[in-house]
Order: structure tokens, then C-alpha cells, then sequence
């Protein structure tokens, strides 16, 4: 019964923890992209540091890592509650918070970057 | 499906949840500071955001936000978490690999964790000499 279920199906359960990973990787590809420009353009002043991040191309790049970092962390985190907080009530309440708390991160993202 | 099951009365399961007296294996001990360093850096993404944002708003921003790094409380706190994402960057890896079955037997399973422990101090240090000097 379980042996033919697909990625790109309809959900099995699969979607959150491949996004997780999916996720991950983008991040860990922003990261050393991230790590190669401040090594090339050691920023030491306002105005280079300001030049790291105004090109489109890594504005772009900032806003999808954010964005996958927001999903991530809503992973992670309803792994945590789902794995230390049992009552119902009170998992739905932190999982609503979390919510709330990422998207007004995403919202401040877009502020920064749009 | 149509199987006959038969019912056994749930027996109480042994449970050993004792966690001052067990011996958490190094997987283990990289497994939940895989949770602790993710929490950490979701708790502290407004204070990153709020960095990020006021540095490259304006110029009186960006030297505010030198001046608030040169205290030694921020530079705790951001010492650790760049040693929380060097660690959930590698350890993450490591999971990576682990979920494309490669490296879990256990042996190898015990030295890619030594390895993330290994790995994360030195990228922590030369992350955090760039950051501050």
C-alpha cells in the first residue's frame, strides 16, 4: 500500500518534511553565497555594505532565503510543540503564535528588501 | 484488509525517561542540539532582522549598529547564535545525507557526528574574527 506513493503526488504526509529539506538546501546555497561576496567585497563602511545587497539578483536571493527560512522554522517548530506539548489547546495557541510570528517576520523581510 | 486482527490488552509499556541518568549518545547529544539551535535562532530572528534592517537603512543606522556589536553582550549573544547556525548548518548536512541512506551505519553515523562537533567550532571562530575584527 505505501510503496507507490510519489513526491509530486497528492499529500501523503511527505510535503512538509521534503519542504524542510528542500528548504535547508536553498538555505545552506544562500549561505555560502552569502559567505563568498562578504569574503570578495569585505565590507568595511556603510556604503559597501550597503552595495553587498543592492543588486536584484541578491535582493532575490535574500528574499527566497528568507522565505525558506520562515517555512523551515514553521517545520521545526510544529515538530517541537507537536513533540513536548500534548493538550490540544495549547498546541493549537503556540502553533497560531509561531504563525503569527513568521509572517510578521516575513512582513519586516519585505520591508527591508522590497 | 480483510484480515482477522486479534486483540491483545495494551500492556504498560517499560518506559526509562530519566533523562539526568541516561548516556545520550554523541548522535543523540547532536540530535537535540540540532532542536536547541534552531529554536534559538527562530527566537532571535527579530533582533537579526532588526540589526540587518537598521544597518543598511541609513548611514547613522549602520554606525549605531557597529557601536551596539562593540558591546560585549551583543557580542555574546551573536557568538552564539553564529555557533547555533554553524551547528544546525552541519548538522543539517549530516541529516541530509543521512535521509539519502548514506553514512547510517553506526560507526560512520558516530564519526559524521564527531565531525559536525568538530567542524562547527572552527567556522564559528573565523565567522565571529571576521564579524568583530
Amino acid at each position: 500500500m505505501t510503496t507507490n506513493r510519489i513526491i509530486v503526488g497528492a499529500h501523503y504526509g511527505l510535503r512538509d518534511w521534503l519542504g524542510q529539506r528542500v528548504t535547508a538546501v536553498l538555505m545552506a546555497l544562500y549561505a555560502i553565497l552569502l559567505a563568498v561576496v562578504l569574503l570578495v567585497k569585505k565590507p568595511g563602511d556603510y556604503l559597501a555594505w550597503f552595495n553587498v545587497f543592492s543588486p536584484i539578483w541578491m535582493k532575490v536571493a535574500t528574499l527566497v532565503f528568507l522565505a525558506s527560512l520562515f517555512y523551515h522554522a514553521w517545520v521545526g517548530m510544529r515538530d517541537i510543540w507537536m513533540d513536548y506539548v500534548k493538550p490540544t489547546g495549547v498546541r493549537l495557541v503556540l502553533e497560531v503564535l509561531t504563525i503569527v510570528y513568521l509572517v510578521a517576520c516575513g512582513m519586516w523581510a519585505l520591508k527591508i528588501f522590497v | 484488509m480483510a484480515s482477522t486482527i486479534t486483540k491483545t490488552p495494551p500492556k504498560a509499556r517499560p518506559k526509562h525517561l530519566d533523562l539526568f541518568s541516561i548516556r545520550l549518545p554523541l548522535p543523540g547529544i547532536l540530535s537535540i542540539m540540532h532542536r536547541i539551535s534552531g529554536a534559538a535562532l527562530f527566537l532571535f530572528l527579530p533582533l537579526l532582522l532588526w540589526l540587518l534592517d537598521r544597518s543598511l537603512d541609513t548611514e547613522i543606522g549602520y554606525d549605531q549598529v557597529r557601536s551596539y556589536m562593540s558591546l560585549w553582550i551583543v557580542k555574546i549573544v551573536l557568538i552564539g547564535l553564529l555557533y547555533g547556525f554553524m551547528h544546525h548548518f552541519c548538522a543539517g548536512i549530516r541529516y541530509l545525507f543521512l535521509d539519502m541512506h548514506k553514512g547510517i551505519d553506526l560507526p560512520q553515523a558516530r564519526m559524521s557526528a564527531a565531525i559536525v562537533y568538530f567542524v562547527s567550532i572552527p567556522l564559528t571562530v573565523i565567522a565571529a574574527w571576521l564579524l568583530f575584527f
